[in-house]
């Protein structure tokens, strides 16, 4: 399978208190386990099981993702920032692999 | 009457299709009572109630492998008036779960929109248990031209 590539979008700035709004996407098949190869056997399960967004140490915004998640998942979610910092996203793949990014945000 | 090379054909299709559905509906009556179970379970046996949640869905799905959901939940964010988390539910899946967001006063607002696989038309679900315990349902049918479960 080709490397799970994480790609985020974060304002570079924003004023205090303000709500922003967090766009992610990572490259990943989510093989849901109910697909059969060619042989007629069921191709064994491997998706994201999970993601979680920090800002500075603190979350965020959690997810718990289940096989009915489409390929490649998406989320957009909002956040609050009163100070600058750096989110930091993981995503926890089924083969215990963790894929990590990293943005940082100006508070002005 | 005889019976025409194009006519045995359609006549062929129509019970392989009929034979395909068939087969399907049974585990879809047990994924929707899975479906109803797993909403006790996350409300703690509780009645969710309507109002305060948005689930925003397409009416129709042209292809089930992608169909984008958005939620959102009225609430402050702040002190006791929090979202803890959201369960989407699809009852007609072969495995009704989807996913499970959690919230915390430092996302701002409780919204989020992701991208979810569905079987074939059938209902997505969508609860929220907020901080104080209650818990709120919303439910929409969304209709899918192509399925998405790779059959």
């Amino acid at each position: 399978m080709a490397k799970s590539k994480p790609r985020v979008k974060v304002p570079k700035s924003a004023s205090a208190g303000e709500v922003i709004t967090i766009k992610t996407l990572i490259s990943h098949e989510m093989e849901s386990g109910q697909r059969k190869d060619k042989e007629g056997k069921p191709i064994p399960r491997q998706i994201i099981n999970k993601f979680t967004c920090e800002f500075n140490g603190q979350p965020v915004f959690s997810c718990d993702l289940d096989p009915a998640v489409s390929a490649n998942p998406y989320f957009e979610f909002n956040a609050k920032v009163n100070e600058s910092g750096t989110f930091k996203f993981t995503w926890v793949d089924d083969d215990g692999s963790v894929y990590e990014t990293e943005n940082e945000i100006t508070v002005k | 009457m005889t019976m025409t090379r194009r006519q045995a054909l359609g006549f062929g299709a129509a019970a392989a299709a009929f034979a395909v559905t068939g087969f399907r509906a049974l585990p879809a009556m047990a994924s929707a009572e899975d479906a109803d179970k797993m909403v006790m379970d996350f409300t703690g046996g509780k009645a969710p109630e309507s109002g305060k949640i948005m689930l925003n869905t397409p009416e129709i799905a042209e292809n089930g492998n992608t169909v984008p959901v958005s939620v959102e939940v009225e609430s402050a964010m702040e002190g006791d008036d929090l979202v803890d988390s959201v369960l989407i539910l699809a009852d007609g899946n072969p495995n009704p779960a989807v996913a499970t967001f959690h919230f915390t006063a430092m996302s701002g607002s409780a919204a989020a929109t992701t991208r979810i696989r569905l079987a074939k038309t059938q209902n997505v679900i969508a609860v929220a248990k907020m901080k104080d315990g209650s818990v709120y349902m919303d439910k929409k049918q969304v209709k899918v031209t192509i399925g998405g479960c790779g059959g």
